[in-house]
């Protein structure tokens, strides 16, 4: 059965939102239950570690000790790259300590026990059930567009906590996100850092990370990049412009969620995906392929 | 009532500049069973060892105590003295009171004390000692050679030109090793295969030398001397008595594989010679990639091309026993698997990422594209390279923090090659350190750089393609940047590490091996080249990294072990082995499991007891295998194990001399 707790994280309303609509449309079509997890709280994303290790442990720790109280039984499953490793690194912390678990406990007076899986939504479209689904559901491929899968830096990493053995080269979005009829490139820069939130506060010295993702994208043939993350979406599709603009550079590469090429397989339109939301214009490229590709039927 | 005679030495002032020698010998004077004690300036010069042969005919001295420098340094020297005294040479104790007293006390008066108290222990000791008396242990006067690189060639050379007899094994099917790969060696530029090739004939026509290729060892027993030794000598499926190596046959093989000699560049046949110049230079077939061997189609097309009928489908495996005094291990080494290792440099999927070993198959005149240096994917001829050192050593992340020591030199020697050969190319090198210790390695070096080639200090972090092209992403430290380098060929300069049976043959012949697998040699400086097994030899990169210069020495050293172990009929052992009582032996053998020698066994016994005569096990020590390391009477539960020189009565007069 595909149901899990859902932990969709601070950005999905607002600069995540087409991750959302297209995750939400995704999840109709295939029947998958996302049972958000009540109450949550911002895990820490990107800024909690900086102020202090507590502080980043036990901000996503209240939110494993909810699903465990209220969504028993669950495996979480979390869409953002950043949210999902901070679950996850504190879920390695208390299954690891004890005594990490006590503070924790301490410090969010709840208790909790971190036994339920930290899943990407990757990793949930990536089982057999859930990949099958995705599979039946598809009404019309995007035969024709190359794109270059980029799933950033915090899927992977650290190995010791995720247990990924290709650290550089993954394939799960690769096998996935073909079922929208896509042709995936081979790149290089799969798990490179995107600049992550300094792209807001250092934009000048985070820009050139931006930029050599679009450039190994383009060098190796890719018309489009697909993320898997709301952080690694933005600071792709906001930055493309300026990039073109202020590096005298002229990349022509759509950035969308792997979701959002998934629900447009699935029947969605433009809208009910929100590609006019994006800031790099992203319809025009979907909608020549739809018209040269046909429908499936 | 023992009859002990005491000997305190000033080692100059070395010991009697931190304590009272006189009063140490004084005290010594009045212990019980001490006839004689005297001090000397030196007393292992030849007049302190005068002074106590004469003591000893003066006094009839039984036992001798030596208080001076560790037993380390002269237990020999004394023991060889008594020989020609009436005193057996085990009636000996040293008393250590240099490095473990004067060397470390600052306090005169503690220092004596202590002196004193050693005195008394070795007294003590002494007067429990026996006579004890070496066996001696015939010589088998041949040597078994492991390996057939130029390590295991030139230690097999030179046994035989002593005129001992050597079996020289080798797992493949050709001698030669790595190399014989390699194109030029460094810093001389030799043609690799033209001064390899000649030793590989001469010795496989050596009269002293028996060649087995395709060989391994399956079981090693015995001790130094004589070690009986079973080799697997794997099915050839050509007979090579009839067979004159005229190779028909491998010109009509329709299965193709690639070629291990080639590093896997081109591809060989099921029949095949792994290169022209292969000693033996006849064909073995691989059963693995052969149609017939492996039941995948009836073929069998060189059997009937083969105009001698040497082909033999129903070979079979032979095992093969002999006995040999002496074994060299020179199975070196084999080159990281570094694809698992660096996903960030493409873990194996771009077929322009090559290693050091590939660029030498490359570069070569025999090899798969003939000397030209042609990159593996479209077979153009690169302009840009990148070398990268150290990958897979020096980098704990890796697995290995050490050295591998002969890539800085072959580095160099490539980037020369390169800009030889390809005139406008661009050579870079991306270097940790550059280390060139050998003679006329820093001017080879000197010499890559003068020819072009540019050196950047630092790691490559990253591998990755953009328009055709590999950059190299790394950091050059110098300028504290980061730097990115196109290249259309990129070598990686992989570290050495040991072939992964070697812990296996270790086993095998009781030798240990480090933490990454190289095998251990008995002492770091002072015995490079043998092992903590008697008898069995180092020879070559299995004992850790090194370049051919070397590896031939230490082949050579190997080789002079061997013979001065053959130069006697028989050799004499330590008599300090262990013994065991078989009143006292319940049979438990707790023994034989500590045993790191295997000496001891078990073994049944008929045994007189009230009720008549019962048979029982009980432990049994072969001489020849025990090294005297004492395991054994540490293990054993009833007492019945002792080791001769460090009885348990004698420490227990030691420890009671101290403490009552």
């Amino acid at each position: 059965m595909l149901r899990y707790a859902y932990y969709p994280g601070c950005s999905m309303d607002t600069t995540g939102v087409t991750y959302r609509m297209s995750i939400e449309y995704l999840a109709r079509k295939i029947g998958l239950e996302l049972m958000e997890i009540p109450d949550w709280n911002c895990c820490g994303a990107s800024s909690a570690h900086a102020k202090g290790k507590w502080q980043a442990l036990a901000l996503p720790a209240r939110n494993l000790a909810i699903a465990e109280k209220r969504l028993p039984g669950l495996d979480i499953c979390v869409p953002c790259a950043a949210c999902y490793a901070r679950l996850l690194a504190a879920t390695a912390a208390i299954r690891e300590s004890d005594e990490t678990r006590a503070r924790i406990e301490e410090i969010t007076g709840v208790t909790v026990k971190a036994g339920a899986e930290i899943l990407t939504l990757m990793d949930v479209l990536g089982t057999d059930e859930g990949f099958a689904a995705c599979a039946a559901a598809v009404e019309r491929k995007l035969t024709g567009l190359k794109v270059a899968c980029y799933y950033g830096c915090l899927t992977s990493r650290p190995r010791a906590i995720t247990g990924v053995q290709n650290i550089e080269s993954p394939e799960l979005m690769e096998k996935i996100v073909s079922l929208s009829g896509v042709e995936c490139v081979d790149w290089d820069f799969k798990t490179e850092c995107c600049g992550g939130s300094h792209q807001v506060d250092a934009p000048a010295a985070a820009r050139p990370l931006v930029e050599r993702i679009f450039r190994n994208a383009k060098a190796n043939g890719a018309q489009a990049i697909v993320t898997a993350c709301p952080m690694c979406h933005l600071n792709l599709d906001m930055r493309e412009e300026e990039i073109n603009r202020k590096m005298g550079t002229a990349y022509d590469i759509p950035v969308y969620q792997f979701t959002q090429l998934l629900a447009v397989a699935m029947g969605a339109s433009a809208k009910e995906v929100g590609l006019q939301k994006h800031f790099y214009p992203a319809f025009k490229r979907l909608d020549r392929t739809l018209r040269k590709a046909g429908t499936l039927q | 009532m023992s009859r002990t005679g005491v000997f305190v030495c000033h080692c100059g002032s070395n010991i009697a500049g931190a304590l009272d020698v006189e009063r140490v010998a004084e005290a010594a004077g009045k212990l019980p069973g001490v006839r004689y004690a005297a001090t000397y300036k030196y007393m292992c010069s030849e007049q302190g060892q005068q002074l106590v042969r004469d003591a000893i005919a003066e006094h009839g001295l039984d036992r001798i105590v030596i208080a001076s420098c560790s037993p380390r340094m002269h237990e020999n020297t004394f023991r060889k003295l008594l020989k020609d005294t009436p005193v057996n040479p085990y009636m000996l104790e040293i008393a250590n009171i240099r490095e473990q007293c004067a060397w470390v006390h600052t306090d005169r008066e503690q220092a004596t004390e202590k002196a004193i108290d050693l005195v008394r222990m070795a007294v003590a000791k002494v007067s429990k000692n026996k006579p004890l008396h070496s066996s001696f242990i015939p010589v088998h006067k041949k040597a078994l050679v492991i390996g057939a690189g130029i390590a295991g060639i030139q230690a097999a050379l030179d046994i035989a030109d002593a005129g001992y007899e050597v079996t020289l094994l080798e797992k493949e099917s050709s001698i030669g090793g790595h190399m014989v790969m390699l194109d030029k060696t460094f810093p001389t530029l030799d043609c690799s295969a033209c001064i390899s090739t000649p030793k590989m004939s001469e010795v496989a026509a050596h009269p002293n030398v028996t060649l087995m290729t395709g060989s391994t060892v399956e079981s090693v027993g015995g001790y130094v001397g004589n070690f009986d030794v079973t080799i697997r000598q794997k099915a050839k499926y050509v007979n090579h008595d009839l067979c004159t190596g005229c190779g028909l046959c491998e010109t009509k093989c329709p299965a193709k594989v690639t070629s291990e000699f080639n590093q896997q560049l081109c591809t060989r046949t099921a029949i095949f010679r792994p290169f022209p110049q292969a000693v033996p230079a006849k064909p073995v077939i691989d059963p693995d990639s052969c149609r017939k061997l492996s039941g995948k189609a009836r073929c069998g097309v060189c059997q009937a091309v083969c105009p001698l009928g040497a082909i033999d489908f129903e070979d079979k495996d032979k095992l093969i026993t002999d006995t040999y005094g002496a074994i060299v291990v020179a199975t070196g080494y084999e080159l990281v698997d570094w694809a698992p290792l660096y996903p960030e440099y493409g873990g194996g999927k771009y077929p322009d990422v090559i290693t050091g070993l590939q660029y030498e198959r490359l570069v070569n005149a025999s090899g798969p594209t003939e000397g030209k240096i042609l990159r593996p994917s479209d077979k153009s001829v690169p302009k840009e390279i990148v070398i990268v050192k150290c990958v897979g050593s020096r980098d704990k992340k890796k697995g290995r923090a050490y050295c591998s020591r002969a890539c800085c030199m072959y580095s160099a020697k490539h980037a020369h090659q390169i800009l030889d050969k390809i005139p406008d190319a661009c050579v870079t090198v991306f270097y940790m350190d550059v280390r060139t210790p050998g003679k006329n390695y820093e001017e080879f070096y000197d010499r890559a750089r003068e020819d072009g080639a540019r050196y950047v200090r630092g790691r490559v972090a990253k591998i990755f393609r953009e328009n055709g092209k590999l950059i190299c992403r790394g950091e050059d430290t110098l300028l504290g940047r980061s730097v990115e380098v196109p290249a259309d060929m990129v070598i990686l300069e992989t570290a050495m590490t040991p072939a992964p049976e070697i812990r296996e043959l270790c086993a095998r012949l009781s030798i240990s091996t480090d933490e990454y697998g190289w095998v251990q040699e008995a002492h770091p400086k002072l015995r490079p080249v043998e092992t903590q097994t008697a008898g069995v030899y180092l020879a070559g990169t299995c004992q850790g990294p090194k370049d051919i210069p070397d590896t031939v020495a230490q082949a050579g050293a190997a080789a002079a072990k061997v013979c001065i172990l053959f130069s006697k009929n028989e050799i004499e052992g330590s008599p300090m082995i262990s013994a065991v009582d078989e009143n006292k032996c319940c049979g438990c053998s707790a023994c034989v499991r500590v045993c790191p020698y295997r000496a001891v066994t078990l073994e049944e016994i008929d045994s007189r007891e009230i009720n008549g005569t019962v048979k029982r096990h009980v432990a049994r020590v072969n001489a020849g295998l025990c090294q005297g390391c004492g395991a054994c009477a540490a293990a054993c539960r009833t007492g019945a194990i002792d080791l001769l020189g460090f009885t348990n009565a004698q420490i227990l007069k030691e420890v009671d001399a101290l403490c009552l």
